[in-house]
């Protein structure tokens, strides 16, 4: 007997999503274990607004619909830890944590839902030449130091990385009264939602240079300007384009990292595109009872498309959790594999289940370039079964096909699904 | 007759809405957009932008909050957006205060209050 049907790890939006839809109306135990002192995640530090206009209709800001969930959550009977650290999760689903109040406990669970989130891709992954002195922040600790702390890393600011987190910042360090000398991206596009090219840059007249990247940090103690370049096609700095950028402050905006390291810890199957972990129809990971939803899967730009996914983790760790414990096993085989081909990075889910799936699943995906004038197509074998037209698919934004159980179990045998892009 | 190109920000989607303008500012047609939010949103945008603007202010006697986030409870003109900012930056509040408090009654003559998005 476990000490909880369903242990989710991580109170963020996905935690809270996946919690609410595990307690199946009350039938089930549901516990959080969250490591900061309140819940919501990194909501709390998105101020901005824009977020829940699928879920709730309306638009809010972060810390609204953090609020929003907690409350969903709380109502439904959810039961909480916060301020504790999970430091194991074991194939068996023991879960072992540490906190201040309570020390050092194991906790056992039916099953477990991985929604740790991501991290930001620090400096040390970029190999900036130059000097390493203070001023050079991540987006996202510049946002908490702004919005959470109430402090103002710099005055004169340069942006590397085009991602949402940087425009959003461009805007809000301009509000707070810094100067935002321009946003540097190494690619030809922007890793950013349109809509916040327009609200944060265009509307505050701060450039966006595509194409360009940082190659040098001037300053010892604190940065005294930064060196920005043009890149060719294969992103090498192009000879005699650099330029000289006075500033004292540079933030990082370049890329999200699903943070996985308790689920390699607990054998799970990581993915090296998305770097999360590989799942089957039900989110389910390699290993039985571990599910897994949100940023920790693969990085969503949409808290909405999160909440949707965790959900449906939720939904399907606590169905296992009920299923007699010498059942569990049983039935479990390889899934239909999903195949990602023609400019399709990656699928989430990796493999299928037709009994198992829902009436309609969805299949989220990204693509690994910019395509003008495509046709989302889905094979079942050599079969055409969706062909969506889409005047532009870009890297920044999250798309998804939905596939139909009645489609799928229509196939006896069925040996792979692919997801391919098409000219029109 | 002008025709002007935008990209709507009312929902992550970013439509290209095309707006056509006759030589005394009537518009004439909308193209490009989704949705009735884009068609508002455009029409809007070309004879007198909007925003929401979303900052934070200091509070005092929270036990977990050292700032609170704070949003226009409706759109202000875009040419007022640092003039509301501005009007903040003296505030300072007190807690308790329950998401949707008002922060500020009719902040820099704009006619919108400014609400607390976070319980403090």
């Amino acid at each position: 007997m476990s000490d909880y049907d369903v242990i989710v790890i991580g109170g963020g939006p996905a935690g809270l999503a996946a919690a609410t839809a595990a307690r199946g109306g009350g039938r089930r135990s549901v516990l959080v274990i969250e490591r900061d002192q309140k819940l919501g995640g990194i909501l709390n530090q998105c101020i901005h607004n824009g977020f829940g206009l699928i879920t709730f209709n309306e638009e809010l800001t972060g810390p609204e619909y953090a609020a929003r969930y907690e409350r969903i959550a709380r109502d439904a009977g959810v039961e909480f830890v916060l301020d504790t650290m999970v430091l194991d999760v074991s194939p068996d689903r023991v879960v072992t944590c540490v906190s201040e109040a309570c020390g050092m406990r194991r906790i056992s669970a039916g099953a477990v839902v991985l929604a740790m989130g991501c991290r930001e891709r620090p400096r040390g992954a970029l190999n900036i030449p130059g000097f390493r002195p203070a001023g050079i922040y991540t987006a996202g600790t510049a946002q908490r130091l702004v919005n959470i702390e109430g402090l103002l890393p710099g005055r004169e600011v340069v942006i590397l990385g085009s991602g949402d987190i940087g425009l959003i910042m461009a805007r809000r360090m301009t509000l707070e009264g810094a100067h935002v000398a321009c946003v540097a991206e190494l690619m030809p596009y922007s890793g950013g939602l349109k809509r916040n090219i327009v609200q944060c840059l265009d509307d505050f007249g701060i450039p966006l240079l595509l194409s360009h990247t940082v190659t040098r940090v001037e300053g010892r103690r604190r940065v005294e300007a930064v060196w920005i370049a043009r890149v060719d096609e294969k992103g090498r700095p192009v000879a005699g384009t650099e330029e000289r950028y006075p500033c004292d402050t540079l933030l990082l905006s370049v890329g999200l990292l699903p943070e996985n390291e308790l689920s390699r810890a607990a054998g799970v199957e990581l993915s090296r595109v998305t770097r999360g972990p590989v799942v089957n129809e039900s989110l389910e990971t390699s290993v039985p009872g571990i599910f897994a939803c949100g940023n920790v899967l693969h990085v969503h730009d949409l808290v909405d498309y999160v909440s949707e996914e965790a959900s449906a983790a939720g939904a399907a760790a606590g169905a296992w959790a009920d299923r007699p414990v010498g059942q569990r096993g049983q039935g479990a085989r390889p899934g239909v594999p999903v195949i990602a081909e023609g400019g399709v990075r990656y699928t989430v889910p990796q493999s299928i289940d037709p009994e198992r799936m829902p009436g309609r699943l969805t299949v989220r995906f990204r693509v690994g370039g910019v395509f003008e004038d495509r046709r989302v197509c889905v094979y079942l074998d050599n079969e055409r079964v969706i062909a969506r037209r889409r005047p532009i698919l870009v890297p920044g934004e999250m798309e998804d096909v939905t596939l139909t159980r009645e489609a799928l179990l229509g196939r006896p045998g069925l040996a792979r699904v692919v997801v391919t892009l098409e000219g029109a | 007759m002008e025709t002007r190109t935008l990209t709507c920000i009312r929902c992550p989607r970013g439509c290209a809405v095309t707006v056509t303008l006759e030589d005394d500012g009537a518009i004439t047609g909308v193209t490009g957009n989704s949705c009735m939010r884009g068609d508002t949103y455009a029409r809007g945008e070309v004879t007198h932008p909007v925003r929401v603007v979303t900052t934070t202010v200091p509070v005092t006697g929270s036990a977990t909050e050292k700032m609170i986030s704070v949003k226009t409870a409706g759109d202000v003109p875009k040419d007022r957006v640092f003039d509301v900012v501005r009007a903040l930056a003296d505030v300072t509040a007190t807690a308790p205060l329950r998401i949707g408090d008002v922060i500020v009654h009719d902040v820099a003559g704009t006619g919108v209050d400014v609400v607390a998005t976070k319980d403090a």
